[in-house]
């Protein structure tokens, strides 16, 4: 990207210009508070991974193991609320987002410093309220408290919805302060359509963010009228309609898809360019694609809902409107293939997660055609398939995309290079074990073994067994890498202010960046990946 | 630090000149007309609408809505973008209302003995 560039500016930088716990925990830098957004996900990360591995360890053979029916219905409820709210919604957009976001448009911060930090408390209290909720009462409705379960439990559903609803504020006013500051903080030069693709993802979340977060908060307070004040919404019994609040959660939920998936894409077009040193193809294409599968995502959700008593008709509705979401996914998949076509690419760690994204995301895509036909939904509704689906999708997904971003812009966060050789390592084992884990899952769906069972019949068992010793090869990767950043922050080289070569901003200025990004506001004269 | 940055924004900005003085009168009046329509909303529901006093609430309510945006909140006399923000929130609300009105309607008919 033609700029002017930055000076050095010595030592001094983000992480060491200001000292002490209270210097992080008033900080308004959004450097410091995507940091902040890192140490709380990653805590989040290994409280669900735990989760997960308890689960599959109880599911390795049939009969009961070690859990209850009961608390393997509760286990199950943590697993996927810390997952989704407290690990994958936030993970790219606060953590990724909030450091780059700034550096990739010329900014010297977000557009609102003071809602950045608050942004991050909202978030913290709604997590602890609702990690503590689950460790210190029982909650056993899933991540989806449906109703007309959810108003009958006597579990602590209130002060879990209640936790939700304050994380999804967060989730707003995050929402709300990207879409300002790409409106109005982008430096001299930046047009929209000079802006790296990353921001442009980050753009399409953020306006599903603000649009469809709200719907959720309202209908969890709905709920929660409902559970201490008997007002007849969604329970029958009380006149309610218990599809409605599906219809409702699901108008959030299925956009939250896409605030999981959106910001992932947008990581890999930076890595497939950066690693294919060639300028990315069909930039346009890529941009406009992320607003269409933005604005497509808020029409399909009722595909949630085939066996759930919707009318056939919706029903048919939702069907036909949800095969208009493989249109812009596909642009951007044939689009990084076309980037691929002829590059001089380089299978470095970040490259790899990112060739392991289009792997996993291709098959979890694949996979969703036939949970959004009728015909087969009604079949795979509800078992293994569905699971292994959307675990292709979040976890081959997003969570690949993480990783592969969090290891390209490790140099620039820390100022410091890590063990590659671990760093490839730690792919293999997450790659391999995530297959290891999931693919017989699609088996076990196709073969009807139902989801959320703590229990199974003694012809499933052959391959539980394989999907729990995947889990443990997942794990093992993860475990790995973290090690790999503690010795990469004790021990690593000096990492130069642009180790791979990109033509982004942020790799203009020296890592770590400075308190205030740039030294000399920087001019744009060309587009984001003007490599040949 | 944001201000700085806002200085040198130029492509992005969509700034507007003055803000629009809203006369008190007309404060007065929206005022007037969102009480009568609060009765108006009692009124109906004592009329016992049957299918149709869901409609007729959330219609008052839109127009009472409209009535707060347009005024109060001084989006008749805002930047074009923001108006087509707003109107993008009601979109997707009227997407949520129909989708599921269709789900709702449809699925009375397909089971309805009547």
């Amino acid at each position: 990207m033609g700029t002017t560039t930055a000076t050095h500016s010595g030592e001094i930088n983000y992480i060491n210009e200001f000292k002490g716990l209270k210097s992080w925990f008033t900080s308004l830098d959004h450097k410091r508070i995507g940091l902040m957004y890192m140490i709380s996900v990653m805590f989040f990360f290994l409280l669900g991974g735990l989760a997960a591995l308890l689960l599959r360890l109880e599911l390795l053979k049939p009969g009961g193991q070690f859990l209850t029916p009961d608390q393997y219905n509760q286990v199950l409820t943590y697993h996927g609320a810390i997952m989704v709210f407290m690990v994958i919604i936030p993970g790219i957009p606060a953590v990724l987002g909030n450091f780059f976001l700034p550096l990739h448009i010329g900014a010297k911060d977000v557009a609102f410093p003071r809602l950045n930090l608050a942004s991050w408390y909202v978030f913290m209290f709604g997590a602890l309220l609702a990690a503590s909720t689950m460790f210190t009462s029982k909650i056993d409705t899933g991540w989806t408290f449906y109703t007309p379960y959810s108003i009958k439990t006597g579990t602590a559903v209130v002060t879990m919805v209640l936790a939700a609803f304050i994380m999804g504020m967060s989730s707003i006013l995050t929402g709300l302060n990207f879409i300002v500051t790409v409106h109005k903080l982008r430096a001299p030069g930046m047009t929209m359509h000079r802006m790296p693709l990353f921001v442009w993802a980050l753009y399409s979340t953020a306006i599903l963010q603000v649009l469809a977060t709200p719907v959720l908060g309202i209908t969890l307070l709905l709920l929660v009228a409902e559970r201490t004040l008997g007002v007849g919404i969604f329970d029958p019994a009380l006149g309610g309609d218990p599809v409605l609040f599906q219809h409702f959660f699901w108008f959030y939920s299925h956009p939250a898809v896409y605030i999981m998936i959106l910001p992932a894409m947008g990581v890999v077009s930076e890595l497939i360019t950066t690693f294919s040193k060639k300028t990315i193809f069909g930039y346009t294409a890529i941009a406009y694609s992320s607003l269409g599968i933005a604005g497509v995502s808020f029409f399909v959700w009722g595909h949630h809902m085939f066996v759930s008593g919707q009318s056939e008709i919706a029903g048919i509705v939702f069907s036909f409107i949800t095969m208009l979401v493989g249109v812009p996914t596909a642009i951007k998949m044939f689009n990084w293939l076309a980037t691929l076509y002829k590059g001089s690419i380089s299978f470095q760690s970040p490259m790899l997660y990112a060739m392991g994204f289009m792997f996993l995301f291709a098959i979890g895509g694949v996979t969703g055609i036939m949970l959004a036909v009728l015909a087969t939904d009604v079949h795979f509704h509800d078992t293994y398939f569905v699971v292994a689906h959307f675990h292709y999708v979040m976890v081959g997904g997003t969570l690949m995309a993480l990783m592969g971003g969090f290891y390209y812009w490790f140099p620039k966060m820390f100022g410091k290079m890590y063990n590659e050789s671990l760093a490839r390592l730690t792919f293999i084992f997450i790659f391999v074990g995530f297959n290891v884990t999931f693919f017989p899952q699609f088996i076990l769906g196709a073969m009807g073994m139902p989801r959320r069972y703590f229990d199974y019949i003694p012809a499933y068992q052959s391959l539980n067994a394989i999907s729990t010793v995947g889990s443990w090869l997942i794990g093992t990767g993860f475990l790995l890498s973290l090690y790999v950043l503690v010795q990469g922050l004790r021990k690593g080289e000096k990492a130069p202010a642009n180790p791979w070569g990109s033509k982004t901003l942020e790799w203009t200025v020296p890592s770590p960046p400075i308190h205030t990004n740039f030294e000399v506001d920087p001019i744009v004269k060309a587009g984001p990946y003007e490599y040949k | 630090m944001a201000n700085t940055n806002s200085q040198h924004s130029g492509h992005g900005s969509s700034g507007h000149g003055g803000h629009h003085i809203i006369p008190f009168q007309i404060y007065i009046k929206v005022a007037a007309a969102l009480i009568v329509l609060t009765f108006a909303t009692v009124f109906f529901h004592w009329l016992h609408l049957g299918a149709l006093a869901a409609p007729v609430a959330f219609l008052i309510a839109a127009v009472k809505a409209a009535l707060v945006m347009l005024f109060f909140m001084g989006l008749k006399y805002d930047d074009k973008l923001n108006q087509v923000i707003f109107g993008c929130g009601f979109f997707f609300l009227l997407v949520l209302f129909g989708f599921s009105a269709l789900d709702i309607w449809t699925r009375i008919k397909e089971i309805s003995t009547l």
